[in-house]
């Protein structure tokens, strides 16, 4: 790792301005709760040459929950969502994506901003090596895309990506001074790029200051799903949001999510069609599921990832029940 | 020895609590009494707690990455970024006067990798020829680590690229770039490797290795009523021990001073001569704690030597840790495998023929095998084995933790399980029936599949496939075997201090098995004393010689040697208290810090007393590690390989998600065999480690290398996967007492068996979960589920 200077940041508008003067020579990278930032700086992928400390912003850790919906700022922990009761009553399958993400001391440190903005996972992507290397040439696809993967073969690292997006949440960004803007989560992921420096819409200088999520009617189910070779801690082969309106018994409206089987987590559209109108049992879950997948085009050593998808599509929706 | 140098002994054996009876053994004259059962004994056989429990978990330990010297300087490596090339220069101008850099050395010479028989063209190469990538070139020390990092950025290397092939499967055709230009052989050094001489090789196959076969194969086909055929596949497991490895060099006025995390403290010092031609006796190797190894810390190595270079050229010492990638990449690794194993019986179980067709990668080293079981642990008159090394562009494979024979039992111990399968005969009664040869291990292995199939209910266990969901859940076990291992060359010295002080010295080294306790239990047993009363000291090549922490050999060769000086010292003591306490010096016992006459404890002295009132100064005792009463089956270099060995048989229950390919192994039992388990508490917790890591290897662990670059792609502690706390099984551990009447303590060890059968456990209890077999390791969820759509 190359020496950096470090910057504790005290207002958002200062970070902002800091963030500014970064040029190619002298990149400067903002830092929250620093997980991925440090591991992409032990791997030689990212050299900054100044470090802005966010944690030292006081106003970007609340939660803020009512009728309205919820915020959560952006350096609100993963251990905090994961066991907030607030959160856990009404927005279970966030609550469910924090608390299997990584591990209990990383939980504690990362937040939720750092969470969306970093980077893939992607072997490839992780290793120097490779950022001289087309995509082309990549053979080791265990952990790629299985849908959308012509364009790129990664996929967004973000579980909790997942259920935010089958929550509708939109994301908060301010270059300061009051310049804001707001975009859906949907908007505002891009497919990673091993040559672009971020994998969103985030301008230079532009700081996440919080993620907001429309309120949860009492008819609404949820349920998520994260499955892994390993279970201590461990990246997912695929992970999966349902988020269901109800009306009685049956389906009024559905959100169905898929993560880390595309470069963007999947709005699976034709598994949700399905839904609508039916009843949730083991016949249409299991037809939501196998109409999911079907659109599939795995790579070399991932098709085990469609059966598996499949499985947990299924498993999710009826656990939702 | 001449015979008069014998004596003939009844000695108890057998298993204690189930079958001990007297048998005769020549035994050497002067050899302690044999000792009674753990029970009757004090210290022996107790679970001491680890001496160095506290010294590790409050930090105080000194592991080499702690070791601090004045003056000391940071050395980093420059690895290769290509697979495959001629280096056609190197120029290192800049990073000598890049600020902080001390010294600048580039390898002339690799070691731990295969070489050409006949080095033709390349012996007049200017640098050693790069055949993997992340193979160390040079290295820089420097005032920091990050001084030494950015001054090996400004080394330009320029490559001749040559083509390469990583894949097994590849590298098998004869179209594939060859990885070596000729023939090779992989020598043995102080730092270990090798493998058989003189073989043949074409392109990157060398072999065949037929040892162990036998007989006529054919017949033993046409013999067998059932023949079972099967393909199974291991694949690369890295050590991945928690301390990389790591070295401190400090040459000064031509002595030189190493502070290794190793195996073995003679090896470094042997293979730090070998290199600089040093007389052995001005190398010192210390190693106070070692993070593991797993048989990968041998010798000084690649970055070693380049450590020593550093510091006679920049005359301060150095310090050489590896990073993690390149603890993955360049210091060893588990070979994979393809075997191709056909086995023939009768009908009621007894094996006719064993095939094996194999071949093991070990990337640019030789010495691939897949171990001794197939031919070796089930008697069969027909055997046929060919086994091929396979050469690729990656890094060298190094001994790990029962090296082949983990691999080895995977394929055997499946295979004899669907033999069962097909005959209809219980795995556990099929194991009856055909382990049968006359040693001690095969004795034990009888007692513990008898014992665990109690504990673990095993007559609970249904037919295979049963359960009707996708969930489905099953149990299984195999069996372990491991060679009982007697190093020659081990001595302990004993000093007693008038004072009471005891001293216990040998050139060992407790590399976290907890060998500093077990060596004190034994000193302490002799001399009446608690394990704590006794200071142990290992680690340093000034001492006694004593044993590599590898091959399951240093309980079995330290504690025989550690007992006789001891007991040496007590009779000593006993001759010159004897006055003191007016009783014959035969009479006088050593018991909880007393000396006192046998059944008289009135006529009794303090052991410090005692020493003080004889007016004993000091007293050093030194004894050798003796054959054992047996002898042994063959000798290989320092190794004696006994006709006994070790065993061991493990059963697993596991619970297949068949949906989504994910495997949990929920229960373990181990019932092991050890000779006398010095201090089960400790044997305990080798078993314990021993079935983690066979978890892991059998689940989760798999280097996996880029073909187009040779790149591990996963050469991290995050992406290289290994067993957590959630997956690690409940684990039972069961011991057996074996009295071998073989040594003076009859201790034998247990690290390797402890690995040896896990995966092949675990495997027998996917297809008694799903009804279908499992020939490809890892268990991973994508070779699951092709497991499950198989014929």
């Amino acid at each position: 790792m190359r020496s950096f200077e470090w910057v504790d940041a005290k207002s958002v508008d200062e970070a902002v301005s800091l963030l500014t003067a970064t040029t190619a020579n002298a990149p400067v990278i903002a830092k929250a709760g620093g997980m991925d930032l440090l591991d992409l700086m032990k791997e030689g992928i990212v050299q900054p040459a100044r470090v802005v400390n966010l944690k030292s912003i006081p106003s970007l850790g609340d939660v803020k929950l009512d009728n309205s919906g919820m915020q959560l700022g952006a350096l609100v922990t993963l251990a905090q969502i994961e066991r907030q009761p607030g959160i856990r009553s009404h927005y279970r399958a966030l609550a469910d994506a924090a608390a299997h993400a990584a591990t209990p001391q990383v939980r504690n440190a990362a937040t939720i901003g750092g969470n969306l903005l970093q980077r893939p996972r992607c072997w490839y992507f992780r290793n120097e090596h490779f950022h001289r290397v087309t995509e082309a040439d990549h053979s080791e696809h265990q952990h790629h895309a299985i849908f959308e993967n012509q364009q790129t073969v990664m996929v967004h690292a973000s579980t909790l990506a997942t259920p935010l997006l089958a929550y509708d949440a939109s994301i908060h960004l301010t270059l300061g001074k009051g310049a804001s803007r707001s975009v859906a989560l949907k908007d505002f992921l891009l497919p990673p790029s091993m040559t672009r420096d971020r994998d969103t819409i985030i301008a230079d200088g532009e700081i996440l200051t919080h993620i907001s999520v429309p309120p949860i009617h009492p008819s609404t189910r949820c349920a998520y799903h994260k499955q892994t070779e390993r279970d201590s801690y461990d990246w997912p082969i695929c992970d999966v949001a349902v988020v269901l309106q109800m009306n009685g018994d049956t389906v009024a409206s559905a959100k169905v999510v898929l993560g880390w089987v595309a470069p963007v987590p999947r709005r699976a559209v034709d598994a949700e069609e399905i839904l609508v109108g039916r009843s949730l049992d083991d016949q249409s879950a299991s037809e939501a599921a196998a109409a999911a997948i079907r659109s599939a085009t795995p790579l070399a050593r991932n098709a085990y990832k469609v059966p598996v998808l499949e499985t947990v599509i299924k498993r999710t929706i009826l656990a939702a029940k | 020895m001449s015979a008069d140098a014998f004596e003939q002994r009844s000695l108890p054996a057998g298993i204690v609590g189930d079958a001990v009876k007297q048998v005769t053994r020549n035994v050497p004259r002067g050899e302690p009494p044999a000792w009674p059962a753990n029970a009757e004994l004090q210290v022996v056989g107790k679970d001491v707690p680890r001496m160095d429990a506290l010294d590790k978990v409050t930090g105080r330990a000194r592991y080499t990455f702690d070791v601090q010297l004045p003056r000391m300087l940071y050395a980093r490596t420059l690895n290769s970024t290509v697979p495959h090339a001629r280096i056609k220069s190197i120029d290192t101008s800049r990073a000598e006067k890049s600020p902080g850099v001390r010294a600048v050395h580039v390898l002339e010479r690799l070691l731990m990798i295969a070489e050409l028989r006949d080095p033709g063209d390349e012996a007049s190469e200017p640098y050693p020829i790069v055949r993997f990538t992340g193979q160390p070139i040079a290295a820089v020390a420097a005032t920091s680590a990050r001084a030494a990092e950015a001054a090996l950025e400004l080394i330009r290397v320029e490559y001749e690229p040559i083509p390469h092939v990583t894949e097994f499967e590849d590298a098998i055709q004869s179209s594939s770039p060859p990885v070596f230009p000729g023939p090779t052989e992989q020598r043995a050094t102080a730092g270990g490797g090798g493998a058989a001489q003189g073989l043949p090789q074409k392109g990157n196959l060398r072999g065949p290795s037929t040892g162990g076969s036998r007989g006529e194969i054919e017949r033993g086909f046409k013999e067998a009523d059932v023949v079972v055929e099967g393909e199974y596949r291991t694949q690369v497991q890295t050590h991945t021990p928690l301390e990389p490895h790591g070295i401190v060099a400090d040459w000064r006025d031509e002595e030189l001073t190493i502070y290794a995390s190793t195996q073995h403290v003679m090896s470094v010092r042997d293979e730090a001569a070998e290199i600089f031609k040093l007389p052995k006796e001005k190398i010192r190797a210390i190693s106070d704690y070692t993070g593991g190894g797993f048989g990968a810390k041998y010798g000084v190595g690649n970055y070693g030597t380049l450590a020593i270079h550093l510091s006679r050229k920049a005359g301060a010492p150095v310090r050489l840790v590896l990073d993690r990638r390149e603890e993955h990449v360049s210091v060893g690794n588990r070979p994979s495998t393809l075997q191709r194993l056909k086995i023939g019986a009768k009908r009621d179980g007894s094996l006719t023929a064993i095939e094996l067709h194999s071949f093991g990668t070990g990337g640019v080293a030789a010495g691939a095998g897949v171990g001794m079981c197939h031919h070796s642990m089930y008697p069969c008159p027909n055997v046929s084995i060919e086994h091929y090394d396979v050469f690729t562009n990656a890094g060298p494979c190094a001994a790990f933790r029962g090296p082949g024979q983990t691999q080895g039992i995977f394929a055997l111990e499946q295979a004899i399980d669907a033999v069962a399968a097909r005959l209809g005969i219980d795995p556990i009664a099929m194991r009856d029936k055909i382990d049968t040869r006359d040693a001690d291990d095969v004795r034990a292995r009888a007692a513990e599949r008898r014992i665990g199939a109690e504990k673990f209910g095993w007559s609970r266990r249904r037919a295979p496939g049963s359960d009707a969901g996708p969930i489905k859940r099953g149990i299984g076990m195999a069996q372990s075997m491991w060679p009982y291992i007697v190093n020659s060359y081990t001595t302990c010295e004993i000093r007693i201090a008038g004072d009471g002080t005891v001293d216990a010295f040998c050139g060992t080294q407790d590399i976290g098995t907890g060998t500093r306790t077990v060596f004190a239990q034994v000193v302490a047993e002799e001399l009446g004393l608690r394990a704590e009363d006794v200071r142990v000291h290992v680690g340093d090549s000034r001492f006694p010689p004593g044993p590599p922490s590898g091959g399951s050999r240093v309980t079995s060769s330290l504690t025989p040697a550690a007992r006789n000086a001891a007991h040496a010292a007590a009779r000593d003591i006993a001759s010159r208290v004897a006055p003191l306490l007016k009783a014959p010096a035969d009479e006088l016992i050593f018991k909880k810090g007393h000396i006192e006459r046998r059944g008289d404890s009135k006529t009794s002295l303090g052991f410090a007393e005692a020493l003080r009132r004889a007016g004993i100064e000091t007293l050093v005792h030194r004894a050798d590690r003796r054959d054992d009463y047996e002898g042994y089956a063959r000798k290989a270099g320092e190794l004696n390989i006994s006709p006994h060995a070790i065993g061991g048989v493990q059963f697993a229950e596991v619970c297949v998600d068949t949906q989504t390919g994910a495997v949990k192994v929920e229960r373990m039992l181990a019932v092991h065999d050890c000779g006398r388990p010095i201090n089960p508490k400790l044997v305990e917790s080798q078993i314990l480690g021993g079935v983690v890591q066979g978890v892991s290897y059998a689940l989760y662990e798999d280097r996996r290398l880029d073909a187009a670059t040779g790149v591990q792609l996963n050469a991290n502690i995050d992406q290289y996967k290994i067993v957590g706390s959630r997956e690690t099984p409940q684990i039972e551990v069961h011991l057996i007492e074996l009295i071998g009447a073989q040594s003076s303590t009859d201790a034998r060890g247990v690290a390797e068996p402890a690995n040896v059968a896990t995966a092949a456990a675990i495997a027998n209890a996917f297809f008694n979960a799903t009804g279908k077999r499992i020939y490809t390791l890892p268990m991973t969820p994508a070779n699951v589920l092709a497991a499950l759509r198989a014929e």
